[in-house]
């Protein structure tokens, strides 16, 4: 079996050097299988080199809604060698393999299929376009109408009018190639969708940078960094036309303190960046804590320590975005876990930040950020007909009433819930001292040993009061699978989807899990996770870092709840920059299942399949 | 004049040494503050940290007491979130050319329309007498014990060299003329530096110095011409108070992000989620 899911999929990689436009290949043919009506989603993984290096793009395609990249390609596209030597163990007999004609490939275990792409370039004196001839090739192996085609690249390439005609004309020639050499009916094409859904395409990037935009954000200052510059690049275009500002600060450490000064003037203000720049940020994260001034911090996360692997994926600034901070400095960190939900968090992140006065750190990754995905459309902003979760509320900063200020205003007002009403420059009445010393009510400093405690206590207290708001709302995770399974995973951000296709491989072993994504890591929905734990009896946390944060976390907060309940942690760690295939997540939960087997056993006994699934494990660890 | 400098000054006491250079300042800012008559709720005064960075608790106005280094990318931030407000950036020499130092250029490229005040005391006062960019070559403190290695910047030089559209300096000992100079950088559209000489009474007592050596700018000094300002500044022996250089047709930063706005076409998010229909 070459992917997982129960539904048709076709899943394309392309292989190429960087420079040789395989990205653009990629994306192009994506957005083509789109426009027809499929649902796609892609993956990108390119070297930090602006040129040379190796490049991949995967997209996969279905008739439903596709849940991740698919592990093993059904056609590969090898615009040079390594494409291949990189990913012929992901290739499979069925494999369809459009390669390079002049390459010289090993023997390989699917069905090939030459392009002179190059000499057909040389030929119309446009070796640029080389990409152009598989795009076309590919356009006749599917079977899909050359016009639409042409129409996507004319509006996804306005800006090189130039080249454009150049283009066009090498993806004719490509197709013309292949349907005169390979008239045969090709393996893996799939059925044209009878009707046409209405879809956006979306990349977590734009998705994150239309969440701020419906949020109302005014005001970014950020910082050019990998890969989180294309939601700034977005928001560039855009926030000039919602009457909004964009600065290209001068470092990250500027960028934050810009946002901080947008944000106390009275817009809605965000940065964007990635961990370097988080660390740079940290300080400044916390006189937004202390001066209680709302913020939202984009993180899209890539691998590190240091400069690490600038380009590639990672789930590892979990612990940094929680607790990086001097002192105790309380924030929210929101995870969202599809391109989709990259939009309903990012408007989330303002509500909350705005509703209680505080910074909140949302949590993407290149990974999530870089892929396109279909998405349906975002009809109704506070809970979609066919979503579950209406979780979106606009919540706003809490002003003074004109009484207020007329009276003994005081910015920093200790009140029940923690949170004061909050003037703006420019109030009569509503002076105030954004005062990053301990301070008093009105903000001036004041270093008395029971004023600290006391401020420090209102402060964290708004955490307590979002604790309690985050029960009510569906929005703080999302929970799907068999209820009340005694088996579980608890994951967070982009994994997702790769986690629900397993689960579906699973289920159709009858094999039957349940699975929490929590949307808010901190405060972390405690009810929500606490209701989820009340059946188990082993979790598996995977997380694509190296020393297992988000299982840190889950053991240090639920210490108590986990020992009661005798609940075993099973960990899967992955730190390679490349997100988790579905069957690492597949066969780690049949080890968890292999080494509590008495426990599933006594379960689900009569399951045949699972004892041998999990044989079937053994035996391959044995053999190993 | 209808109103008053005492009207922008808060109850808080000042933390700082009597004789400290930093009173005169406050003095001279607010009394600028009220030759404009400027309401006290439109002004917002953005520091950084060091005992002249304390300096918004004293004021009656809207302030912030930020992080290190910072206060130049706060109001900078404050003035595009609300231009219609008189925002001020004052920190130290410690605070606005070490730490800070990289954001000056970057304040002046943009032409940011607000003024920045530097309370240059030639030494970290806070922290109890360490060198500071300003500190001259020799100078033997705890953290220096066989004298400092490093020469001090000439902050009007540097500034003049980022292509600062208003240089100024000011000396504590002539709290008038401060007034005076800070009045025009209020009133300049863009951004403004003023270096105020003003000194630390307990760590680096240069009151004598500076009385001695702080003379005004040559009789028919230029303010629009800048070669002028530059070799005035190269003059560090006798160190010239005023308006070394001002252009005030540059367009400020605000006002250009405005016209970006304005020129836009503007967009509902519907539009923009059209965009991306597949």
């Amino acid at each position: 079996m070459s992917n997982h899911d129960a539904d048709p999929t076709v899943v394309i990689r392309f292989g190429g050097e960087g420079g040789q436009g395989t990205i653009t290949l990629g994306d192009l043919f994506t957005r083509i299988a789109a426009r027809l009506g499929l649902e796609v989603y892609s993956f990108r993984t390119y070297p930090a080199e602006i040129k040379g290096g190796q490049v991949t793009y995967q997209t996969r395609l279905g008739l439903q809604r596709v849940l991740s990249e698919g592990d093993e390609a059904d056609v590969m596209v090898a615009l040079n060698n390594r494409a291949w030597m990189e990913c012929h163990e992901d290739l499979c007999a069925r494999s369809a393999f459009i390669h390079e004609a002049s390459l010289e490939m090993p023997p390989h275990c699917g069905r090939g299929y030459p392009i002179p792409a190059a000499q057909i370039a040389r030929q119309h004196e446009w070796e640029r376009g080389y990409n152009f001839v598989f795009l076309g090739a590919l356009m006749w192996f599917f079977r899909w109408d050359l016009q639409l085609a042409e129409e996507v690249v004319r509006e996804r390439m306005q800006r090189h009018p130039q080249s454009l005609e150049h283009n066009l004309n090498l993806m004719q020639a490509g197709y013309d190639y292949a349907r005169d050499h390979y008239p045969e009916p090709f393996p893996h094409t799939l059925p044209q969708p009878e009707s046409v859904e209405e879809r956006l395409i979306l990349s977590g990037a734009d998705a994150l940078a239309l969440g701020a935009l419906a949020a109302g954000c005014k005001f970014y200052a950020g910082y050019p960094i990998t890969p989180a510059t294309p939601v700034m690049e977005s928001l560039a275009k855009y926030l000039p036309s919602f009457d909004g500002s964009l600065v290209q600060a001068e470092d990250e450490i500027a960028a934050i303190n810009m946002a901080i000064g947008g944000s106390i003037a009275g817009l809605r203000s965000m940065t964007a960046t990635s961990g370097p720049g988080l660390s740079l940020m940290i300080e400044a994260m916390g006189l937004a804590s202390m001066t209680e001034t709302p913020l939202v911090v984009l993180d899209v996360q890539r691998a590190g320590p240091s400069t690490g692997l600038p380009t590639k994926t990672s789930q590892g600034d979990l612990l940094i975005a929680m607790y990086g901070s001097h002192g105790a400095a309380p924030r929210f960190v929101l995870a969202p876990d599809s391109v989709k939900d990259c939009y309903y968090q990012m408007f989330n992140a303002f509500s909350l930040s705005e509703y209680f006065q505080m910074p909140v750190v949302v949590l993407c990754d290149q990974a999530m950020a870089s892929r396109v995905e279909t998405v349906p459309y975002p009809n109704d902003l506070w809970g979609e007909a066919d979503d579950p979760f209406p979780w979106c509320r606009p919540l706003e900063r809490q002003r003074p009433t004109a009484e207020a200020l007329q009276g003994d205003y005081r910015r920093y007002r200790d009140t029940e819930e923690g949170i004061s009403p909050m003037s703006e420059p420019g109030m009569p009445g509503g002076i105030y001292l954004a005062e990053s010393l301990e301070h008093d009510e009105y903000g001036y400093p004041n270093q008395d040993p029971e004023n600290h405690e006391r401020m420090m206590a209102k402060r964290t207290r708004k955490m307590e009061v979002a604790r309690k708001m985050l029960n009510t709302w569906k929005m703080s995770a999302r929970r799907w699978g068999h209820r009340g399974a005694s088996f579980g995973i608890i994951g967070w951000g982009s994994t997702r989807g790769a986690v629900r296709e397993a689960m579906a491989m699973l289920e159709a072993q009858g094999i039957l899990i349940e699975a929490l994504y929590p949307h808010s890591l901190r405060p972390m929905p405690d009810k929500e996770v606490l209701d989820f734990l009340d059946t188990k009896k082993a979790i598996l946390i995977p997380e694509l870092n190296f020393t297992g944060q988000f299982r840190r976390v889950i053991e240090h907060h639920y210490y108590k709840d986990l020992d009661v309940r005798d609940i075993h942690v099973h960990q899967l760690t992955k730190e390679q920059g490349l997100p988790f295939k579905v069957r690492e997540i597949y066969e780690a939960v049949l080890k968890m299942i292999a080494q509590e087997r008495e426990q599933w056993v006594a379960e689900q006994g009569d399951l045949v399949s699972v004892y041998e699934a999990v044989e079937r494990l053994e035996e391959g660890a044995n053999e190993s | 004049m209808s109103r008053k400098a005492s009207e922008y000054r808060s109850h808080v006491k000042p933390i700082w040494c009597p004789g400290c250079g930093d009173y005169a300042v406050l003095n001279a800012l607010t009394r600028a503050f009220a030759s404009l008559e400027l309401r006290n709720e439109n002004i917002m005064v953005a520091s950084g940290i060091g005992c002249s960075s304390r300096f918004p608790a004293f004021l009656k106005t809207y302030g912030i007491h930020g992080v290190h280094g910072r206060p130049l990318p706060l109001a900078t931030g404050i003035k595009l979130g609300n231009p219609s407000l008189t925002v001020v950036a004052v920190g130290g020499d410690g605070d606005g050319f070490s730490i800070g130092g990289g954001h000056i250029p970057h304040a002046a490229r943009r032409n940011i329309d607000l003024p920045y005040i530097v309370m240059d005391n030639n030494i970290y006062g806070m922290t109890k007498g360490q060198p500071s960019p300003t500190s001259p070559r020799g100078l033997q403190r705890k953290a220096s014990p066989y004298g400092s290695q490093e020469r001090p910047l000439n902050p009007i030089l540097m500034t003049l060299a980022y292509g600062t559209t208003f240089v100024a300096r000011a000396f504590s000992g002539q709290p008038k003329q401060m007034a005076d100079i800070f009045r025009q950088a209020l009133l300049h559209p863009g951004f403004a530096f003023v270096q105020v000489l003003s000194p630390c009474i307990t760590f680096h007592n240069t009151y004598d110095h500076y009385r001695e050596i702080c003379r005004p700018l040559p009789e028919g000094h230029n303010a629009q011409d800048l070669q002028a300002a530059m070799t005035a500044a190269l003059e560090t022996e006798t160190q010239y108070l005023g308006i070394f250089y001002r252009d005030d047709q540059q367009l400020p930063y605000s006002r250009r992000l405005q016209l970006l706005r304005d020129r836009a076409p503007k967009l509902t998010l519907e539009t923009v989620l059209d965009r991306f229909r597949r």
